[in-house]
C-alpha cells in the first residue's frame, strides 16, 4: 500500500521529502549514493590542494583556492542532504575512515604537474557536471536541491581548467607536452567516472524505477565524450584513443574499450593514492579535534552564562 | 552535548527589502560560528545582504505528507481571491 503510493508519487514526478514514507531500500540507496558523492567532493580537494602553494601566478592561485573552497561547500551541502535520511555527520565520516563508504576513484590518481590542474577542472569537473545536471531531477528533494545549487557553482570550475589547458597547449613545446601528458593520464579515468557499463551495473534497476538516477551511465558517458571531442580539437591536443571516431549513423562518437580491471583495482584500494588520500583525511580530522573541543566547551559555557 | 553537531538552518535575504529565504543548514557549536560558517558556505557569490541562523531544533514544521487536512479551513473560501467577484462592465482601476 505505502509502496504503491510512493511509486505513484515518483511516477508523477513529485519529490520525496525527508518526513515522507519511503522504502528502506530507497533510503539506504540514497545514503550510499549521497555520502559517496559528499566524500568525493571532500577528498577531491586533495589533488588540487596539492598545487595551491605552487600555482604559477597570483591569479591562478586565487582561482584554484576559490575552486577548492567551492568543493568544500559542495561536500557540506551533500552531507546535509544525507543527514536528512537519518544518519549523522559523525557516522558518515566514520564510514569513510573505515573504508565502508567510497568516494570517486578518480581522486586516487596523483596530480603530477600544473597541467593536471587543467585536466582535472576540465575533464573531472566536466564529467561530474554532466552527471550532476542529470541528478538535478533526482526524486529525493534535498538531494535535488543540492544538485541545483552545486551545478550553478560548477560552471566556472570546468572553464578555469580548460583555460589552463588551452594556455599550456599554445605555450612552449614542453608546456604543450605537459598538457598532452595530463590529457593522456586523465582521459580514461574521467570517462570511467560514469561507472560501469549499464549491462554490468546490477544496481541500476531500482535506482531508475525510483528515479534516483535519471539517465544510464552509458548515456551520460556518451554525452560527455561527444561534447568534449570538439574542445580537444580547438586547443590542438589529441585524445589518447585510436578507436575514437564519429559514427554518422548513431550521431555519436564511437570510442575504444575501457580498462575495467584497472577501474575495479583502483576502487578496491590499489590506486596510486588511495592510502595517502584516506590517511590525509584522518590526520586532518584528528588534528582538528582540539579546535572542535575548544569550540564545544566555549559554547557550553555560553549556554550556562545565558541560562 | 557530546559532540559538535548542533544544526542551524540558514535564511538569506538576497537584497534589501526582500524576505529572508531558507537556503539550507550547517553544523556549528555556537551562534557566532554559525553566522560565520553561513557566510562562508552560502554567500560566496554575493548571494545575500543579511543572514539569519536558527537552531534547527527550534523550528516547528507541519507534516509535508498527508497534511492536506491541516490546510482544509482555507480550501473552500474562494471569495478570498479577487477573481471571485463580478464587476460591472466598464469599471476600471479596481
Ligand atoms: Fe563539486
Ligand atoms: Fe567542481
Amino acid at each position: 500500500m505505502n509502496e504503491q503510493k510512493f511509486q505513484e508519487k515518483i511516477d508523477l514526478e513529485r519529490k520525496i521529502e525527508p518526513k515522507d514514507w519511503m522504502p528502506e531500500e530507497y533510503r539506504s540507496h540514497l545514503i550510499r549514493q549521497i555520502s559517496q558523492h559528499a566524500h568525493s567532493e571532500i577528498i577531491g580537494m586533495q589533488p588540487e590542494g596539492n598545487w595551491i602553494s605552487r600555482a604559477p601566478s597570483l591569479r591562478a592561485k586565487m582561482i584554484l583556492l576559490a575552486k577548492v573552497q567551492d568543493e568544500a561547500g559542495h561536500g557540506l551541502y551533500l552531507y546535509s542532504a544525507c543527514e536528512t535520511l537519518g544518519i549523522s555527520r559523525e557516522e558518515l565520516v566514520q564510514q569513510l575512515h573505515d573504508g565502508k563508504a567510497k568516494y570517486s576513484s578518480i581522486f586516487n590518481y596523483p596530480t603530477l604537474s600544473w597541467a593536471d590542474m587543467g585536466a582535472v577542472g576540465w575533464l573531472v569537473d566536466g564529467a561530474a557536471i554532466v552527471n550532476q545536471v542529470s541528478l538535478q531531477r533526482t526524486s529525493y528533494g534535498p538531494y535535488s536541491r543540492g544538485m541545483v545549487k552545486i551545478c550553478k557553482e560548477e560552471s566556472f570550475h570546468q572553464r578555469q581548467g580548460y583555460e589552463i589547458m588551452a594556455e599550456m597547449a599554445k605555450g612552449t613545446p614542453e608546456q604543450k607536452e605537459m598538457a598532452q601528458d595530463a590529457l593522456n593520464r586523465f582521459w580514461w579515468p574521467s570517462i570511467m567516472m560514469f561507472g560501469p557499463q549499464d549491462s554490468d551495473s546490477p544496481r541500476t534497476g531500482n535506482a531508475m524505477k525510483w528515479k534516483i538516477k535519471r539517465q544510464f551511465n552509458d548515456e551520460l558517458r556518451q554525452k560527455f565524450i561527444d561534447q568534449t571531442v570538439g574542445q580537444v580539437k580547438v586547443i590542438g591536443l589529441e585524445i589518447p584513443d585510436p578507436d575514437l571516431k564519429w559514427n554518422e549513423e548513431r550521431g555519436h562518437y564511437d570510442f575504444g574499450k575501457m580498462n575495467w580491471d584497472e577501474f575495479w583495482s583502483v576502487v578496491n584500494g590499489n590506486g596510486p593514492c588511495n592510502i595517502q588520500r584516506l590517511d590525509h583525511h584522518k590526520k586532518a580530522h584528528s588534528e582538528g579535534e582540539w579546535v572542535r573541543k575548544a569550540a564545544r566547551s566555549y559554547s557550553n559555557k555560553q549556554e550556562i552564562i545565558n541560562a | 552535548m557530546s559532540d559538535n553537531t548542533k544544526v542551524w538552518e540558514v535564511f538569506i535575504q538576497s537584497k534589501n527589502g526582500l524576505a529572508h529565504k531558507h537556503v539550507g543548514n550547517l553544523h556549528a557549536p555556537d551562534k557566532e560560528m554559525a553566522l560565520q560558517n553561513a557566510r562562508d558556505l552560502y554567500t560566496r557569490r554575493n548571494e545575500g545582504s543579511c543572514i539569519w541562523v536558527v537552531k534547527a531544533e527550534h523550528i516547528i514544521s507541519s507534516e509535508s505528507e498527508d497534511g492536506e487536512a491541516f490546510f482544509d479551513p482555507s480550501n473552500d473560501k474562494i471569495y478570498r481571491h479577487p477573481t471571485f467577484y463580478t464587476l460591472p462592465k466598464g469599471s476600471k482601476y479596481i
